[in-house]
């Protein structure tokens, strides 16, 4: 029958659309971030910042927590200081890339400059009701350790809010949980850079 | 600003003459008379008959009249031949299809209690927290895994093997490919389900599976693609109808889509991201949806006993969807650090979807227009029906979602959430319920034992879904707001939140239940046989038992 749909048409459609798809949505992005250098203010992650990262990645922080914030003229995100809005540039060292689609908790894009304190991070990661008031944030109690009486020498000790002190207990964060945050304590992505639109401009 | 307005325009102008030169090429008779092709899925006579193994004798004679008002079923004149080689067809993919379907079935049944304990852990962030597998970051992903790739997928291959033979009208070839690809896909999903428990997640939302379980479904992907290239070979019809093409189609891009998402080495950054969402909405647009519209365009006619409304309209619509849906994933990154280019891009496609969308939804509700009541009788119908306007309502939903205003909103809330269901439950897993309906008794020979747990599975998911999805919505759009409002503190965002949270796990428990229903019923078919079966029956007359019973071979 002329004009029939066979097989052959059929697939070779099939394959010629999937193609254009995977030309727009991956095969030129390829090409064009290729070439995208990190910033010179941005430092590689360090080995203990790396294993940090795993955790995070493992423990699924990403379905609660973006990495990227909006510009100014589309959300107030640099206003609750999340930062300025994030470039490509600033995510060449990160894989898997972490960006996020959910806002369950704040974007921890430049969560160190927040809150740059260790401990406050050890103890929130622990229990969060402890330090935000109505955080739906799981507590995360497997990345530490408790034994009666003082802690020992080497092992390092969280200070939780009287209300939520337990006397006569150490709690001691694990390597895990100290590796942790010292992967949030490294988001720190203040530095200046181009915006996209100035990129364009000096392409152009 | 003005480049991306230009840029906005020429993909807009672009991508209609790309489509219509695209569709001209491909089928020059498009506006001629294909209407015939909409009656492949009828025999000689058999058109203006309805059928519905699904629902009980009274009601398969009060869902004829109800149609035909009061004309006789026409089965009578349907020859033996056409009836044998029906038989012959339906048997030769029934082990195939029970495989595929109790799989998935059971990973329905897991899929759900992890989606319930991940809805439950949102507002009482304190409970089981002491096991590291069970926090919320890994028994939500293993929520989505197991229903997407278990349930989701497993049962619109079931169903698209038992389609296969009825559309081609002669016997599945190479079902054995089809059995090895089941149990390869199914350890595959096991083995990727424990590994994000363990704590062995890739970290790429969609793309959770480690590379080791994610070659097992590449590969079963495949082996169950096998047996529709062998049965084409061997068809018995001159015209492939519309429901051969979404599938058919839809074999070819899952393997592809998710082997280069997955090759090892090539993604980094930024462009991870921008693959990452290429992927996660091609599976949907890609696999799903394509699943799913073959089994809603086959299953209405077939229990109506009418041919769809306008087969050129599908025609339109399966390339204009494959064009479109192929190109929208950008818009998960509106307002992110990738090239304005691209996000235009998949704006315009996701607002272009309306044209694929307007195709289907014409088509089913002009086919069932009139014959509303038919609903009633046929549990078939009311699931697929269902499915088939929220498909509408989901695509609609999504094309508005992709404007930059609106998702400025929606964007990184639980509305997102709620949309993600409206279409794969909603949408999907009411019109893979529907189907399996259909095709048990085929599949079994005898059929559901338990008539009213048909209605309890569909109250109970109705009324849970109505509750998760309004619930859901109405929260994500309130946390929305209070996020963009500078004044309030991020906090307000979260305990605005809380009550429809609370609501989504008492809609989310009600689903649970719903499909405990579902699988024990199903279980039960499967396993008890009533005295009193004769084999299915075909309106009211046990006709196909004593054929099927003549047919095997002795």
């Amino acid at each position: 029958m002329k004009g029939e749909i066979t097989e052959f048409k059929l697939v070779s459609g099939a394959l010629v659309i999937l193609a254009v798809a995977t030309m727009a949505l991956v095969a030129i992005p390829y090409l064009i971030l290729r070439d995208v250098k990190p910033p010179a203010a941005l430092k590689p992650y360090t080995a203990q910042q790396l294993r940090g990262r795993a955790i995070y990645v493992k423990n699924g922080c990403i379905y609660c927590h973006s990495q990227q914030p909006r510009d100014p003229s589309q959300a107030p995100d640099d206003t609750r200081g999340w930062g300025r809005p994030s470039v490509a540039a600033d995510y060449a060292y990160d894989s898997p890339h972490q960006l996020g689609t959910m806002r369950t908790g704040p974007d921890l894009f430049n969560i160190a400059v927040r809150q740059p304190s260790q401990d406050w991070h050890l103890g929130h990661l622990y229990q969060p009701r402890a330090y935000t008031k109505g955080s739906i944030m799981p507590a995360f109690p497997f990345l530490y350790t408790e034994h009666a009486g003082p802690p020992a020498p080497g092992e390092k000790a969280i200070h939780l809010p009287p209300e939520y002190a337990k006397p006569g207990v150490s709690i001691i964060a694990t390597p895990a949980a100290q590796d942790l945050v010292a992967y949030l304590l490294s988001l720190d992505h203040s530095y200046p850079v181009l915006t996209n639109e100035e990129q364009e401009q000096v392409h152009d | 600003m003005t480049t991306s307005v230009y840029l906005l325009m020429a993909s807009f102008v672009l991508s209609l003459a790309g489509l219509f030169v695209f569709i001209a090429s491909m089928t020059r008779g498009l506006f001629g008379s294909a209407e015939e092709g909409s009656r492949v899925i009828f025999d000689a006579d058999e058109e203006n008959t309805t059928e519905d193994p699904a629902a009980s004798p009274t009601d398969q004679a009060r869902l004829q009249a109800e149609v035909r008002e009061g004309a006789p079923a026409r089965n009578v004149e349907m020859s033996r031949a056409d009836l044998l080689s029906r038989v012959k067809a339906d048997r030769s993919s029934a082990g195939p299809t029970l495989l595929c379907l109790s799989l998935a079935v059971a990973w329905l049944v897991l899929g759900s209690f992890a989606g319930l304990t991940a809805s439950l852990k949102m507002h009482w962030p304190d409970w089981l927290v002491a096991p590291e597998w069970l926090t919320f970051g890994r028994i939500r992903p293993a929520h989505l895994n197991m229903v997407i790739y278990g349930w989701s997928s497993l049962s619109g291959v079931g169903i698209a093997l038992w389609l296969i033979p009825r559309l081609l009208k002669t016997e599945l070839v190479g079902g054995r490919y089809a059995y090895a690809g089941a149990l390869v896909w199914t350890l595959g999903v096991f083995i990727g389900v424990v590994s994000i428990l363990a704590g062995y997640s890739t970290g790429l939302e969609w793309l959770e599976f480690p590379l080791f379980p994610a070659c097992f479904l590449v590969v079963g992907g495949a082996l169950m693609g096998v047996p529709l290239i062998l049965t084409l070979r061997n068809r018995k019809v001159p015209h492939l109808y519309v429901s051969v093409w979404y599938l058919g189609a839809a074999l070819i891009w899952f393997p592809l889509l998710y082997a280069v998402a997955n090759a090892p080495g090539i993604h980094f950054g930024v462009e991870q991201a921008t693959m990452n969402w290429w992927f996660g909405h091609n599976v949907l647009g890609l696999w799903f949806t394509p699943l799913g519209l073959a089994a809603a365009y086959y299953f209405i006619p077939k229990v109506l006993g009418t041919p769809i409304y306008s087969y050129n309209l599908s025609l339109l619509g399966f390339w204009s969807l494959a064009f479109f849906y192929s190109q929208v994933g950008g818009h998960h990154l509106i307002g992110g650090p990738v090239p304005t280019w691209l996000v235009t891009l998949s704006i315009v496609q996701s607002v272009m979807m309306i044209i694929p969308v307007f195709a289907v939804a014409v088509n089913q509700h002009m086919t069932v227009v009139g014959h509303f009541r038919a609903l009633k009788f046929s549990p078939t119908l009311r699931f697929i029906v269902l499915g088939a306007m929220m498909y509408t309502l989901a695509s609609v939903q999504g094309s508005i979602e992709a404007l930059r205003s609106v998702n400025t909103i929606t964007h990184f809330t639980h509305f997102t959430i709620a949309h993600a269901h409206l279409g794969l439950y909603g949408f999907f897993a009411m019109v893979m319920f529907g189907s399996i309906y259909f095709v048990m008794p085929r599949v079994i020979g005898h059929e559901w034992p338990y008539a009213p747990l048909i209605s309890l599975h569909f109250w109970l998911v109705l009324g849970g879904f109505a509750i998760y999805f309004v619930a859901l919505t109405i929260g994500g759009w309130l946390q929305g707001l209070a996020m963009l409002d500078a004044k309030k503190p991020f906090m307000d965002s979260v305990a605005v939140t809380i009550p429809y949270l609370e609501a989504r796990s008492i809609g989310g428990g009600m689903m649970v239940l719903g499909h405990l229903v579902f699988a024990c019923h199903f279980f039960l078919m499967i396993f008890v046989r009533k005295a009193t079966q004769a084999g299915p029956t075909r309106f009211g007359f046990p006709q196909l038992g004593p054929i099927a019973a003549a047919s095997a071979p002795s």
